[in-house]
């Protein structure tokens, strides 16, 4: 059997705790309650697909804490990105270790196997022509909240994959890569309902707060002092609003939530800010214990 | 009409009422339609606000606040082409006593109310496909459970405080629950079609008794 007759695929052979297909995600149609989805750390799923020559829209996978291994069908290019780590390449002879960050050359029968990162999350590997799963409302994008989007990767799981490129890779140099940190300063423009919290600004500033356990693709759920209601709006029920990537939500008990991709598309509780956009993908990384503070901006 | 910043890159507009909403919800899909407002991604109308976004394009936001300037939330609806939808129901939900005795009228009674309103789409959200409906009569405008059900079957029918809905997929939820669609009832959400949601705003519905199961 010749190269061009055998499906281009990666086989799923091993699973850690959740590996995703991601991409840019679905946005525009918030209006009828479909979440934006997508990679968590835009950035790092963006070098990835650069560095193996695919389209910026091109889709690839998102794998949470390691311990996912694939069988390449055909000869390919990858690259993983996110927290620094090396990308293991086992062949039929021997076993490599190849660094992050950069092309890696693989063989039809290699088997790649992503192992868990020393710091931060979440890996993003692109391959050569990226994952090809049908795209639903134009995105490849698994969507944890309403399960739209392929379903989480399983054993056995195929993933075909588009025609490569003939665009070589972009940016082989060498790039700087520093471990995800355990501790962040964040900018939070205050607003849109930041007068529902009692000293808003000077809490937020002061306060320290704990990633939680429980945190996931929906939202990082922060532990700590919490923000109390204003006298003039407790026991108020703020009607139900859009909600944006980013937006850090005060429920009841005061213990905020920093939503991300997965968010739903509105929400009952009061807005008190929203993180910079540019600090956002910070947030895919930051492993439960991790340290947040904030430095509250305007209103 | 109150714009608040939701971040760089989005505003929140603060209404009085649903006609509101919905005459600056319209008048910025229109404006969207016909590509007057470049970077902006998404409008999101709600209860008593508009949301809208422009990710990456924090300078669109200059064109929604202008254009909002020129928005008489004051007029009456628009008539709109978003076409006319009935729904066929078994009304045979776990919350129909409590909707009867809270209404003080009998279980029929609840049923001719709810067949008898024309409901109309007010806006979209909660999940993929879900439609907050306008147009309850006051009887049945009730408040949520107390405590939300884990997980409520797809197709059921339902009601919360102003606003009746049917759940497009088994999800948890706190509407009381009047009954469910039938078998062949049409499909409320569908991503390869367009477009994908049937409730759209602006849309009427009306509801059928389609007897027991």
């Amino acid at each position: 059997m010749n190269e061009e007759s055998r499906s281009r695929e990666l086989v799923v052979t091993e699973v850690g705790p959740r590996a995703l297909v991601v991409d840019r995600g679905r946005p525009g149609w918030a209006h009828i309650g479909v979440p934006p989805a997508g990679a968590l750390d835009g950035p790092a799923h963006a070098l990835a697909q650069r560095l193996v020559g695919n389209p910026p829209e091109a889709a690839g996978l998102e794998i949470l804490l390691g311990g996912l291994a694939l069988r390449a069908s055909t000869a390919t290019t990858v690259a993983l990105t996110g927290p620094p780590g090396g990308l293991v390449v086992r062949t039929a002879a021997r076993e490599r270790v190849a660094a992050s960050h950069q092309p890696v050359h693989v063989h039809a029968g290699d088997v790649l196997v992503v192992p868990a990162p020393t710091s931060g999350l979440r890996g993003y590997l692109a391959v050569g022509g990226g994952v090809a799963v049908d795209p639903v409302l134009g995105s490849r994008s698994a969507d944890t909240l309403s399960g739209l989007g392929p379903a989480p990767l399983e054993v056995g799981t195929r993933l075909p994959l588009g025609p490569s490129s003939s665009t070589p890779p972009v940016g082989t140099g060498a790039i700087g890569v520093s471990a995800a940190p355990d501790a962040v300063v964040i900018r939070l423009h205050l607003g849109p309902r930041a007068e529902w919290v009692d000293d808003a600004a000077g809490r937020l500033r002061t306060g320290t707060w704990t990633v939680g356990s429980t945190s996931d693709r929906v939202g990082v759920r922060l532990e700590g002092p919490a923000l109390e209601r204003a006298e003039a709006f407790r026991g108020v029920e703020l009607r139900s609003e859009g909600l944006v990537g980013g937006a850090v939500q005060v429920p009841p008990d005061g213990q905020p939530v920093v939503f991300l991709a997965d968010h739903p598309t509105t929400g009952g509780y009061p807005v008190v800010g929203v993180v910079d956009p540019a600090e956002l993908p910070a947030f895919a990384q930051l492993r439960p214990g991790s340290s947040v503070r904030f430095v509250p901006l305007g209103g | 009409m109150d714009v608040r910043p939701v971040g760089p890159e989005a505003l929140l507009v603060d209404l009085d009422g649903l006609a509101a909403v919905d005459a600056v919800g319209a008048a910025l899909r229109e404006a969207l339609g016909r590509g007057e407002l470049p970077g902006v991604v998404d409008v999101v109308p709600a209860a008593r606000t508009v949301l809208v976004t422009a990710p990456g394009a924090p300078d669109a936001l200059a064109a929604v606040r202008a254009l909002l300037e020129g928005v008489d939330t004051s007029a009456p609806r628009g008539d709109r082409d978003a076409g006319s939808v009935e729904l066929p129901v078994h009304y045979d939900g776990e919350d129909l006593e409590l909707v009867a005795r809270d209404a003080g009228c009998s279980v029929d009674e609840v049923v001719d109310l709810h067949t008898g309103a024309t409901l109309t789409v007010a806006f979209g959200g909660f999940a993929p496909g879900f439609a907050y409906l306008a147009g309850l009569p006051e009887a049945l405008q009730q408040p949520r459970l107390d405590t939300p059900r884990p997980r409520i079957p797809s197709g059921s029918v339902g009601v919360a405080g102003e606003f009746g809905g049917v759940y497009p997929r088994t999800s948890p939820g706190g509407w009381r629950l009047l009954g469910r669609l039938t078998d062949d009832a049409p499909t409320l959400f569908d991503p390869d079609r367009d477009p994908p949601a049937l409730l759209v705003p602006g849309t009427t519905v009306r509801f059928r008794d389609a007897g027991r199961r």
